[in-house]
Formats: C-alpha cells, sequence, structure tokens
C-alpha cells in the first residue's frame, strides 16, 4: 500500500541510481567524445521508447508512427537552427540572401510564413511540445473517438509516417527534401559542433531523459496508468464503468508524441541534421523493437534496450550492412515469440530474485516478492 | 393520466424498443418498467435479444427506434460513459475484470471520482477510498485477497470481483448478464445471499438460465422470445404459462 504513495519503489530506485551511474559516470568516463555522441543518438531514441512503454506497452496502442513526431520535434529545432546559421551575413554569396541555402537553390525568393515564428527560440522550444502534441490529439481524436484500434491504428499511423516523408521529400523548397535540414552551426551564438559542445550537449540530454523517466514513471504510478493497463486487458469494461476510453487513448498517444518529439529535438541538436530518414517506416518501426527488446512494459528496460539495439547496429551494419535489416528482424520475432516481457522481463524472472536477497535482505526480499502487485511492473506473463 | 408521473414512478421505462442488425430485429418493440428496489429477471432461448436488451439499455449498441427512460432521462442517445454517470452499472456475461491488476486496483478503478483524464492523473488513494474498496471486498467475500492479482482468482470469485466493481460505482441500477454461470452450488447460494443484500438499495435486471436460482431471487420475471414479450409476471404465474412451457422451459 505504502508503495503507492512513493514515486520509484526500492528496486526501482536502483535501476535509477545504476542507469545514473552508468550514463553520468561510466559512459563519460570510459568513451572518446566522438563515442560519446554516438550513445547521445542513440538515447534520443531512448525517448521515443520511453513515450511507447506507456503508450503501447501500459495501453496496447501500437504505434507505427512514433517517427512522425520524432521528426517534428526535429524539423522544428533544425528550423530554429537552419536560420541562424542562414544570416544575411552567411549567406551573402545566394541570390536572396538570408534564407536558408536549400530555399535559394529551388528558386524561392523569401521565407515561407511557417518559417518566421522559428526565428524565436521561445517560440520554437514552445513548438516542440505543442506541434506533435496537436497533430497527435487530431489523429487520436480522429481514430479513437470512432473506436478504431489495434491494427487498423497501427496501419494509419505507419500510413501517415509515410505520407510524412513522401510530403517533406516532395516539398524541397520548404523542408530541405530528401537531405533534410543540415549545416546547421549555432544555438544563440554557440557553436554546437564543437567536442566540448558535444560534451555539455550529453548531459542535458541525460538530464531530460531523467526529467523523462519521472515524468513516465509518475503516469504509470497514478490511477491513470492503470487505467490503461485496465483498457489494454477489457476496452470494454473501462468504458462501461464510466470512462471514455477515447480520452484516455488520445492522452497516452499524444504524451509518446510529446516524449518522441523531445528526442527528435535533442537529435538535431546532438547530430547537426535532420533528415526525413528519421520519420518514415523503417526508423518508425526500429523505434517500436527497441521498445520490444529492452521490453515493452519497462521504462528503463526501454533505454537499456534502445542503447543495446543500436550498439549492435552500429558493429553489425558495419560488418554486414546487407545482413542487419534481417538480423533486425528475426531478432524482433524471437523477442516476440521467445520473451515478450524483453530484457527487462528476463531481467526480473532470472536475475532480480537472485540480486534481491543480496541487497534488500533475505526477509524483507520474501516480504517483497509475496506482497507483489503485477500492475506494477511485474505485469502480464 | 399524466405521462410525466408515470415516468418518475419507475426507475427504468422501456417503451417500444426495436433494434434491427440488417433487417433482423433481435429486439423487436419491447416494453417493460423497473420499480426502485427491485430484482426483474429476464429469461427466455438463446437468441432471444436478452444480451441485446442490456447492451441497448448500457449504451453498447444503438437503438433504431423506441425509448429508454431513466429516472426521466432519455438513455438512447447518450454516450456508454454518460450512462453509467446517470447511474446504471453493467456486469458482462463473461467476467470482465483485469487480470493484471490487482483486486484492489480492480475496485479502486470503478471507485466513482477521477473519471476524467486529468482527474485520475491526480487522483489520491485516501482513506475513503481504501475504506470504500475494503467494504466492498468484504461483501463480494474477497477481503482477504485484495492484493492477490486478479487472474489468480476461481471463476466465481471474478463473477464476485466484478460485481464488486458495479457496486463500488454506487448506481442505481445494476445490470447482470449470467452472474451464476459456471458457479459451483456452494458459489450459487453465496451469490444469491448477495444479490439479497444488494437490492435492499439497487434495483438489479438479471438475464439468467438457472431455474432455480431464479426463483430464488426473481421479484418479477419477463420472458424474452425472438426479441419480443412471450410472458411477464411473477415466476410462479410465468412458469406454468403454456407458452413458455413450449418455448423455453418444456427443453
Amino acid at each position: 500500500m505504502n508503495e503507492n504513495a512513493r514515486l520509484f519503489d526500492r528496486s526501482e530506485l536502483m535501476a535509477l541510481a545504476a542507469l545514473a551511474l552508468l550514463l553520468l559516470v561510466i559512459l563519460p568516463l570510459g568513451l572518446d567524445v566522438f563515442r560519446l555522441n554516438l550513445v547521445a543518438k542513440y538515447l534520443t531514441y531512448a525517448f521515443v521508447a520511453i513515450g511507447l512503454v506507456l503508450c503501447w506497452g501500459c495501453g496496447g496502442i501500437l504505434s507505427l508512427g512514433q517517427g512522425v513526431f520524432f521528426g517534428l520535434g526535429g524539423y522544428c529545432m533544425a528550423m530554429f537552427l537552419k536560420l541562424e546559421a542562414s544570416s544575411v551575413a552567411n549567406t551573402k554569396i545566394q541570390s536572396t540572401p538570408g534564407i536558408p541555402d536549400f530555399m535559394d537553390w529551388n528558386q524561392l525568393t523569401q521565407l515561407p510564413f511557417f518559417w518566421q515564428p522559428f526565428h524565436s527560440l521561445t517560440f520554437t522550444i514552445v513548438a516542440i511540445f505543442a506541434v506533435p502534441a496537436i497533430f497527435a490529439f487530431i489523429v487520436g481524436a480522429a481514430l479513437f473517438k470512432r473506436q478504431v484500434g489495434g491494427v487498423y491504428f497501427a496501419i494509419i499511423t505507419q500510413a501517415i509516417a509515410a505520407i510524412l516523408t513522401i510530403l517533406i521529400v516532395g516539398q524541397q523548397g520548404y523542408t530541405g527534401g530528401i537531405n533534410g535540414i543540415t549545416d546547421l552551426r549555432t544555438l544563440k551564438g554557440w557553436d554546437i559542433r564543437t567536442d566540448q559542445a558535444k560534451f555539455i550537449l550529453y548531459f542535458v540530454e541525460v538530464a531530460f531523459l531523467f526529467a523523462t523517466v519521472v515524468a513516465a514513471q509518475f503516469v504509470r504510478r497514478s490511477k491513470l496508468g492503470r487505467i490503461l493497463v485496465a483498457m489494454r486487458e477489457k476496452e470494454d469494461r473501462v468504458r462501461f464503468s464510466g470512462y471514455s476510453v477515447a480520452n484516455f487513448k488520445i492522452f497516452a498517444f499524444c504524451i509518446a508524441a510529446v516524449f518522441a518529439a523531445v528526442g527528435g529535438a535533442l537529435f538535431t541538436l546532438e547530430v547537426g541534421f535532420m533528415s526525413p530518414s528519421f520519420v518514415g517506416i523503417v526508423p518508425s518501426i526500429e523505434m517500436v523493437i527497441y521498445t520490444a527488446v529492452g521490453g515493452r512494459l519497462s521504462i528503463f528496460g526501454a533505454i537499456y534496450g534502445t542503447l543495446i539495439v543500436n550498439f549492435a547496429k552500429t558493429s553489425f551494419s558495419e560488418s554486414f550492412p546487407q545482413l542487419w535489416l534481417f538480423g533486425l528482424g528475426a531478432l524482433f520475432i524471437a523477442v516476440v515469440l521467445a520473451f515478450p516481457n524483453g530484457l527487462a522481463g528476463l531481467w526480473r524472472d532470472y536475475v532480480q530474485p537472485r540480486l534481491d536477497p543480496l541487497l534488500l535482505g533475505r526477509s524483507a526480499a520474501a516480504a517483497k516478492w509475496a506482497g507483489r502487485s503485477v500492475a506494477d511492473g511485474a505485469a502480464a506473463e | 393520466m399524466v405521462i410525466g408521473d408515470v415516468q418518475k414512478d419507475f426507475l427504468l421505462a422501456v417503451e417500444g424498443l426495436t433494434v434491427s442488425f440488417d433487417g433482423f430485429k433481435a429486439v423487436n418493440d419491447l416494453s417493460f418498467y423497473v420499480d426502485e428496489n427491485e430484482i426483474r429477471v429476464i429469461i427466455g432461448p438463446n437468441g432471444a435479444g436478452k444480451t441485446t436488451v442490456l447492451d441497448l439499455i448500457c449504451g453498447k449498441t444503438e437503438a433504431t427506434s423506441g425509448s429508454i427512460k431513466f429516472r426521466g432521462q432519455e438513455l438512447t442517445h447518450m454516450t456508454p460513459n454518460q450512462i453509467v454517470l446517470a447511474g446504471v452499472g453493467r456486469k458482462f456475461q463473461t467476467p470482465s475484470i483485469y487480470d493484471d491488476l490487482t483486486v484492489f486496483e480492480n475496485l479502486e478503478i470503478s471507485y466513482p471520482r477521477g473519471r476524467t483524464v486529468f482527474g485520475a492523473l491526480t487522483f489520491k488513494r485516501d482513506a475513503a477510498v481504501r475504506e470504500r474498496v475494503e467494504a466492498v471486498a468484504e461483501t463480494i467475500f474477497l477481503k482477504d485477497r485484495l492484493h492477490t492479482s486478479a487472474e489468480l482468482l476461481s471463476h466465481g470469485q471474478k463473477q464476485w470481483l466484478e460485481i464488486g466493481m458495479l457496486l463500488i460505482q454506487e448506481p442505481a441500477l445494476l445490470m447482470l448478464d449470467e452472474p451464476v454461470a459456471g458457479m459451483s452450488v456452494s458459489e450459487r447460494v453465496k451469490t444469491a445471499e448477495l444479490l439479497h443484500g444488494i437490492i435492499k438499495n439497487h434495483s438489479v435486471l438479471v438475464i439468467e438460465h438457472d431455474m432455480k436460482f431464479v426463483e430464488d431471487i426473481a421479484h418479477k420475471v419477463i420472458v424474452l422470445h425472438q426479441g419480443r414479450i412471450l410472458s411477464e409476471g411473477k415466476m410462479d404465474k410465468v412458469k406454468n404459462d403454456p407458452k413458455v412451457i413450449e418455448v423455453y422451459l418444456g427443453h
């Protein structure tokens, strides 16, 4: 009972501490800036994965279009940075100085209206949260109010990812097309391309990641989190217990979208560009795989899953570029068939029972296992 | 006679209710009235439209024509959650509970507070919630299983849990679809006892096949056949109705 009053129970606090140790001490000390920046890039996907834990793991709403929201956040950030990099002084060789280079190449002579507000950093930060939230709200309201769910919802989100990619690629003059928005240089005059900047940005990102973990945990621990689980189990029972199921689904979808967009915005900062290759169907499905491998019910699992799959991707795709996609597909099938709760499930079933007696003392561990609530992470077999 | 008065007298007034699925009338011009604190049982052969009647009342299925008035409020155009807020609770035929949550959490979700998104986000499990959950758990014989995961309950206990989830909602009208299906004899006796306790301050609309159980609890019985009322009244009267014996009880 009391454990419900606290945001993190004891083993979750340990997981949090372990993650902090890894991300704040071990990785920064053990890796050079290039590798650390690679970790930073991977971690931006962890934001998406945490959102999917809430939306898909808890709520049972499978979105195969999270790349859309990752991209929306990333493009908002990129638009601001691109405008800053396209000052009149920097672009004086263009036929129209002061607009982004790709617009000049596409014979645009003035900045499109929807680019104008991105001169303001404040507006950009608000947009990073608001644009994906509003878009997710519209999509969610349109579908969930009509009781479209399950596979149909997944297919429609996938179609949206495809449509947005085509739109971005097709509207080259406004979006930078297939190349995306590149050559980003400074954030309010601070050069983001230096090693020192990358080092600092890594810590900024980890701070955001922990804030996201706390926010996600707050949602999961609240009654809303239990209602999401209940909806996944017996949607009709929730509906006929006096809840508007659609509103709860819209909320879960919106919060997952906002997390994804924060990840996307940080990606742009860390990596220095944003392109449609992070928006489409393939990246969106990869994001689902990170969550599945880590364990779709576990916030921490999702983070580790993202890191591990991405490390594997980098190492394997260097040696066997053709085979990697098959490997990823096989991994997904294996996870779904053999261990549906992913790495977090394996950890919970095999490692933690052995670890608890050492860390908590034997009697405390026994008490914990006896009184454990299935919903609180020990969920669904 | 003033029609307004008639509507006020009844808790539930169903009039001329019809639903047609591609021309097939599952419920056909059905009218009946349920009083406050009454146990009304609907019986009838398979496919008679019994469950469809409950679906229509709770808003799961939209009526083709007719009216359902609950305390004078028209339910036919309300959403399922508005109908629950109006005071109608419904138990499904197969136990609909949340396997991954504990008994406590199952009951807590039906507690009538924090039903909006932000209400649920800021919901606090305070003493009032705990007391109410514990009280209901005692009524449904699950007091010592509060922190058990619901998937570990027996079939009968799952049925009770779902009834408990309705009780905590404090509806004026409870609709139960086959509450004793799949229960052992002793569980049936306990369920009858539970229902007798419940009707002290609720009206109950029950669908049931178990005749002994029906006799035990019903004030009035409706026999449904092909979407229409075949017979209505006290159990003794209905039981001896030749039409009822022919289509239903005779088997």
